[in-house]
């Protein structure tokens, strides 16, 4: 490993991964390390006997629940807009070949103490029992001016500048109450929080598009897809691509330590003795965490049941969104449940996960409004981690430090990162001019 | 996982062993009938695919190569995934490398499939002067490593390969296809491949008309 290479990259988490990929695809001579045996980082699925070993203490999980590798449980549960950023990554590296990926069979959200399928487009606003008669109408024109609306030609726009209009504002031309509101904004258009009712209401109307969208490109009943054998393949799939474009790969290397030169900058990564001498080093947070400040707390709760979550119409993977506003809380919280129909459990088994971002220290009070939804579980896991974000300088140091993944129920935020982050190291953008339009999924 | 539909078979095989045996080297004899006698560690290229007429079935490999990270061993699961069959490769100028066989047929036996169709190649068997590897077990007194016998102890098919003159490479891809199970139901769901759709209607369309 005493060689010169333009980037070592650290942690093998999904960013990392396709950062890795994205530069050896350029053309730069990168090494990818990791100190575990195993790819992934915070981004892996476990199997059964690494899960008890994390949170049992114990390599020895129950017999009854199956053999350990029919499991790959996610230790950062995310779905995939099915028209979002990643999948436009995916299709512009190629790497799609590598992964087989299943449509999310619901999408629900929790509204006045029930559970609820989430009305897409005009059709299903009628339909929904979220809504009164007259609310209905109300809320079938505001999803027409939504699906209808295009960004570049004004006669959509039924005189509203939606860069100066606010999401409130907007909404109250339609007369829309606070129930319906809430559910748009956090169950369609995917807010954590209430501050985009005051901000200009294109970003909603956007993200309200894309959720209709990756809806309609596979026909199910969410617009969520999910890849075969859980989240761990997506890392492991990138850093196939890396490594087929000349990327070197090493796992078990303990200790990775930043070798800085007189002038404060990364020049070398030393392992085991031996150094490593590189341009740049780009890491997740747990390899210079001198150089990053928490921001946060994820809660997180993993459930194995024997039966589909309730009122979900028996969905073998679902989402179910539960607004911050009605739990009485800061930020929305989620639930998400996939099982053996995506190959991350034997036939028979589901696992869910709850999570929020952390208002308390007590994830197990925090999180008990989910885990009530679940109905009766195997076995509970409650976990918590801290979530970091960069303090460093790029062109002071050369250090390219990730920010944690958050709680976002989808990958946007994640790519939004990883792009930017390939936009400081390589001062250009991420060509992704795929035709996403055209693209769309085919039966194997 | 070998899926089968119509006697048209999609099977995913994977290759394995050390550095320099010549796994590249034998799927680009596979696959494109050439030989290169300096060939440049894999870059740029790790997945190919190459359809088999036999009698009664069609079979389509799609072939997996090492990229590289056989090297410090960070092979990634998904790399063993659903793989119908795989092909140990060794160099037949290195006891070393067939030491090393060894561990990858261990290696694969944790974590492939048990119905894996698995086939052992000593490769380069034209540097029949530099051979080091014997073929066939023989009584005189030198510890001469034999592969027949370790290829039948341990239930895998073997032949002696050579990518360069290309004997025996595309008969170790027939073998392989003749031996993967017929109409094999899925074990497990298939799932959707994401690709693009002008490439899919052009797909479609030839199989309309």
């Amino acid at each position: 490993m005493d060689e010169e290479y333009d980037v070592i990259v650290l942690g093998t988490g999904l960013k990392e991964c396709i950062l890795s990929g994205l530069l050896s695809v350029d053309g730069l001579k990168v090494l990818h390390m990791d100190r575990n045996d195993y790819y992934g980082g915070e981004s892996s699925s476990l199997n059964l006997i690494q899960l008890w070993k994390r949170f049992r203490g114990s390599d020895k999980p129950p017999t009854h629940l199956g053999p350990s590798r029919d499991y790959n449980v996610d230790m950062i549960p995310k779905f995939m807009m099915a028209n979002g950023t990643l999948v436009r990554v995916l299709i512009h590296t190629d790497v799609t070949k590598y992964l087989s990926f299943k449509a999310v069979d619901g999408s629900y959200v929790y509204n006045k103490g029930k559970v609820h399928k989430v009305p897409a487009t005009d059709m299903e606003a009628l339909k929904s029992p979220l809504m009164g008669l007259f609310e209905k109408r109300r809320a079938r024109k505001f999803f027409i001016y939504v699906q209808d609306y295009v960004e570049n030609d004004p006669k959509t726009h039924d005189g509203l500048d939606l860069t100066r209009v606010s999401t409130r504002d907007l909404i109250k031309k339609y007369g829309l109450d606070d129930n319906t509101v809430d559910f748009i904004g956090h169950a369609l258009a995917l807010h954590r929080d209430d501050y985009y009712l005051d901000e200009p209401a294109l970003d909603t109307v956007k993200r309200m598009k894309l959720y209709a969208e990756s809806l309609a490109r596979f026909q199910g009943g969410s617009p969520y897809i999910y890849p075969l054998y859980g989240l761990g393949e997506l890392p492991q799939a990138f850093a196939r691509l890396s490594a087929v474009y000349g990327g070197t790969y090493m796992l078990n290397k303990p200790e990775c330590t930043v070798e800085f030169d007189e002038e404060g900058k990364a020049c070398g990564v030393t392992s085991e003795g031996e150094t490593a001498r590189c341009k740049k080093v780009v890491c997740d947070p747990s390899y210079l965490p001198n150089r990053v400040r928490k921001l946060g707390k994820v809660a997180r709760a993993i459930a194995f049941m024997s039966h589909p979550i309730p009122n979900t119409n028996d969905s073998p993977s679902v989402q179910v969104i539960l607004p911050q506003k009605q739990l009485g809380r800061k930020s929305d919280m989620y639930l998400f449940c996939c099982s053996y129909t995506h190959n991350v459990a034997p036939k028979g088994k589901f696992i869910a996960f709850v999570s929020t971002e952390a208002e308390t220290d007590h994830p197990d009070l925090e999180l008990k409004p989910g885990i009530d939804l679940l109905g009766p579980v195997d076995e509970l896991f409650f976990d918590t981690y801290d979530r970091f974000e960069p303090v460093n300088e790029p062109s002071l140091d050369n250090c390219f430090i990730s920010a944690s993944y958050d709680a976002t129920t989808h990958f946007e935020s994640t790519v939004t990162d990883v792009l930017s982050m390939y936009r400081r190291i390589t001062g250009k953008d991420v060509d992704l001019s795929v035709d996403l339009s055209a693209a769309s999924a085919a039966e194997e | 996982m070998a899926t089968s539909g119509n006697n048209s078979i999609n099977a995913k095989l994977v290759l394995l062993g050390d550095m320099g045996a010549g796994k590249s080297s034998l799927v680009f004899r596979f696959v494109k009938g050439q030989f290169l006698e300096f060939q440049e560690s894999t870059i740029g290229a790790a997945f190919f695919s190459q359809t088999l007429a036999l009698n009664d079935a069609t079979v389509k490999f799609e072939i997996w190569d090492t990229a590289g990270q056989e090297r410090y061993h960070s092979l990634a699961p998904m790399y063993y995934r659903g793989a119908a069959a795989a092909i140990i490769v060794y160099d037949i100028t290195s006891t070393e490398s067939f030491e090393r066989a060894k561990k990858w047929v261990q290696e694969l036996q944790k974590q492939g499939n048990p119905n894996m169709v698995t086939a052992l190649a000593g490769n380069k068997a034209d540097l029949e002067d530099k051979r080091k590897v014997a073929l066939e077990a023989k009584n005189c007194g030198a510890p001469v490593q034999e592969a027949h016998t370790y290829a039948e102890e341990n239930g895998l098919f073997f032949k002696e390969t050579s990518a360069k003159t290309a004997t025996n490479v595309n008969e170790i891809f027939h073998e392989i296809a003749k031996r993967l199970p017929r109409a094999q139901p899925a074990q497990h769901p298939a799932g959707v491949v994401l690709t693009d759709r002008a490439a899919e209607h052009s797909r479609t369309s030839a199989c309309c008309t």
